[in-house]
């Protein structure tokens, strides 16, 4: 099996999903003739030709809501979000629109389509290329929020949020686009929406992470796994609706939580699994249940050092995780 | 686009459906027997003769809240608006989650709307951008206020479709005011249709209180758009002869000389003296309608005043497209 990047996984799927189903069509800022800023779509323009992977107007909301539109018609948009840090104009349509089409008709409408926005920092972006907006679509009833970790699942899950009824938020850890590598079949397979994944197992302790910090939570395991530490790690990877029984299974047996995000800490997706752990754990809970988060400023600073401060690390989260271990 | 005389009779009938209809929602909330009512008084002709200019059911419609007359000819139901005016069991368009006026139905091809203004128009954009891509023979219609024009969705998505020449129609409904803002503190031209001119469409003003006129004008549009030429911009004049709705007091903002002056341009005088002039229309006829029109009206009112108010036991579905029942 061949290994790829994070990148070329994720065109993978959009090359698929295209060939598979006339209906699917790209919608975003630079995806034509450029392949999108981070060249996710290389090659897509060429391929399919500009009316199905179509260079929108310098203007998200329309994106999105030109996408919804096309949906409620029977195609199947996948639109991008240049960084996801620019999705806000696209708030209303996404948040009043997309995700309540289907309760406030009833079920008389619904808007199959994919949302498809780099996140996260380390890279240099500052305050406004760097920014995870998660826990701000993870709030809404109607949307489904998705954020792969590694080429496989980043593959599988966007060929299944290619295909899901209903509206998907589908975050990509930008720094890992090229970082991350791993095997990936050539043909279709898909990874379904909703469940979380255990991929490390331990005793000790559980911490939850998606994305890059799952990324970086599996290096941290393996160092603490050196000091005689046991870590089982849980990669969330479907945020909304959240896989409550996995959660629970695994704080249920290591009697210990972490939950580790590059989020603000306040407000953020880890205070949701805190509080399910909170109330469905609580008698096996041998520790308070810790949150490894960005610290409450606006966004990432650009300058590397206050870049360096913002972001959770490998050494920021194994220490975290020796300080629960010892509690 | 010669219209018969029997169909000028009707247009001129659903204008007067509407009016008596609105008028009992009135009557209605002022005896304290329903919560809220927003109107489309004053408003009738526009809509009766955009409705008339489509091919109803094939065509695609994305409406604001004062089409009332507009979704009447569509095939809603006096029935359906008082289920909807009292939130009862049954209530078509959203199972009588959303407020009275905010319209769906599936089967004409009417879209779901929400409440923050404009965000239908992306959605007609979306629609256009489908039927060209499917190469079909379809157009959409979508409404709204002259204050929706001030938004950045109906900007974008007026931009959308005059880039990709898309079969939309833009109908403004230019009724003066914006629950209390006059239109010169909307914008600093004449008419909305003057902003098509900076954005590459067609942009035509209509008086909107003479049905044939606006039946006229947007069957040009709507040729137009079958034809490949694209969208194109129509305002409608009108006045709002009623308060926003009935939570507002239009006597804090507006004067009674000026609305009196207003309700000698009413659509419905307009209309009637055009078919009397061509002697289509007379007394005895009139007083057939009328009764015909309360009658409905009167049927609608017991009908909804039996129906049972919904289960509480639905409110939780459908929020995603896996939870809807149909058939």
């Amino acid at each position: 099996m061949a290994e790829i990047t994070m990148i070329d996984a994720i065109r993978q799927a959009m090359d698929d999903e295209l060939a598979r189903d006339e209906n699917v069509f790209i919608v975003g800022e630079d995806v034509g003739k450029r392949g999108g800023v981070f060249r996710a779509t290389v090659g897509l323009f060429d391929k399919y030709g500009g009316e199905r992977v179509i260079d929108s107007p310098l203007a998200e909301l329309s994106i999105v809501g030109v996408g919804i539109g096309a949906a409620l018609y029977g195609m199947r948009p996948i639109c991008e979000i240049q960084f996801a840090d620019f999705i806000y104009p696209a708030f209303n349509q996404i948040v009043s629109e997309a995700a309540k089409m289907c309760y406030r008709s009833n079920g008389e409408w619904t808007v199959p389509m994919v949302i498809r926005a780099p996140y996260g920092g380390g890279i240099g972006g500052g305050l406004y290329h760097s920014q995870s907006v998660e826990a701000l679509f993870a709030h809404i009833p109607g949307l489904k929020v998705v954020i792969p970790s590694n080429p496989y699942d980043a593959k599988g899950l966007l060929k299944s949020a290619v295909r899901d009824p209903n509206p998907v938020i589908y975050l990509e850890p930008k720094k890992g686009y090229r970082l991350i590598r791993g095997e990936v079949p050539e043909g279709d397979y898909t990874v379904p929406i909703g469940p979380a994944q255990v991929t490390r197992q331990g005793s000790d302790l559980t911490v939850y992470a998606y994305g890059m910090m799952h990324y970086y939570t599996l290096q941290a395991a393996e160092k603490l796994a050196g000091e005689g530490v046991d870590v089982e790690v849980v990669d969330l990877r479907t945020l909304y609706p959240v896989d409550r029984q996995t959660v629970l299974e695994s704080v249920s047996k290591t009697g210990k939580a972490l939950i580790v995000h590059e989020d603000n800490l306040t407000g953020g997706y880890g205070g949701e699994i805190a509080a399910i752990i909170a109330e469905e754990a609580f008698t096996y809970l041998d520790a308070p249940v810790r949150r490894l988060c960005g610290p409450d400023v606006p966004a990432v600073p650009f300058s590397h050092p206050l870049q360096d401060w913002f972001m959770p690390n490998p050494d920021k989260i194994a220490q975290a995780m020796r300080d629960l271990a010892a509690y | 686009m010669k219209l018969s005389n029997d169909i000028q009779v009707e247009m001129y009938w659903m204008m007067l459906l509407s009016r008596r209809l609105d008028e009992r929602a009135w009557v209605l909330h002022r005896q304290g027997k329903i919560a809220f009512h927003i109107s489309g008084i004053g408003q009738e002709a526009a809509q009766v003769g955009a409705a008339f200019a489509l091919r109803r059911g094939e065509d695609w419609v994305t409406p604001y809240y004062r089409d009332l007359a507009l979704m009447l000819c569509l095939g809603y139901t006096p029935r359906d608006f008082l289920l909807a005016l009292s939130g009862k069991q049954g209530e078509p368009t959203s199972g009588a989650r959303q407020m009275p006026s905010h319209w769906s139905m599936r089967k004409a091809n009417a879209v779901s709307h929400s409440a923050p203004v404009a965000t239908q128009c992306p959605h007609a954009a979306g629609i256009g951008l489908a039927i060209k891509m499917r190469k079909e023979d379809k157009v959409v219609l979508t409404t709204l206020g002259e204050g929706s024009t001030s938004q950045g969705e109906w900007y974008e998505a007026v931009n959308w479709a005059a880039i990709h020449h898309l079969p939309v129609i833009f109908m403004v409904e230019n009724n003066e005011y914006a629950i209390s803002v006059p239109a010169d503190k909307q914008m600093a031209v004449a008419s909305s249709a003057d902003k098509a001119c900076g954005m590459g469409l067609r942009g035509i003003s209509v008086d909107g209180t003479d049905v044939f006129s606006v039946y006229r004008t947007v069957a040009e549009a709507v040729a137009d758009a079958r034809a490949g030429k694209g969208p194109t911009l129509i305002e409608a004049r009108m006045y709002r002869l009623t308060p926003h709705s009935s939570d507002d007091d239009d006597r804090t903002y507006r004067s009674r000389e000026e609305v009196e002056e207003a309700k000698k341009k009413d659509p419905l005088t307009v209309g009637r003296r055009i078919l009397e002039e061509a002697g289509l229309l007379n007394q005895a006829k009139i007083d057939e309608m009328e009764m015909r029109a309360k009658e409905m009206v009167d049927d609608a009112v017991k009908f909804a005043e039996q129906a049972p108010y919904p289960d509480v036991a639905d409110a939780m579905f459908p929020v995603y497209a896996e939870e809807v029942r149909r058939g």
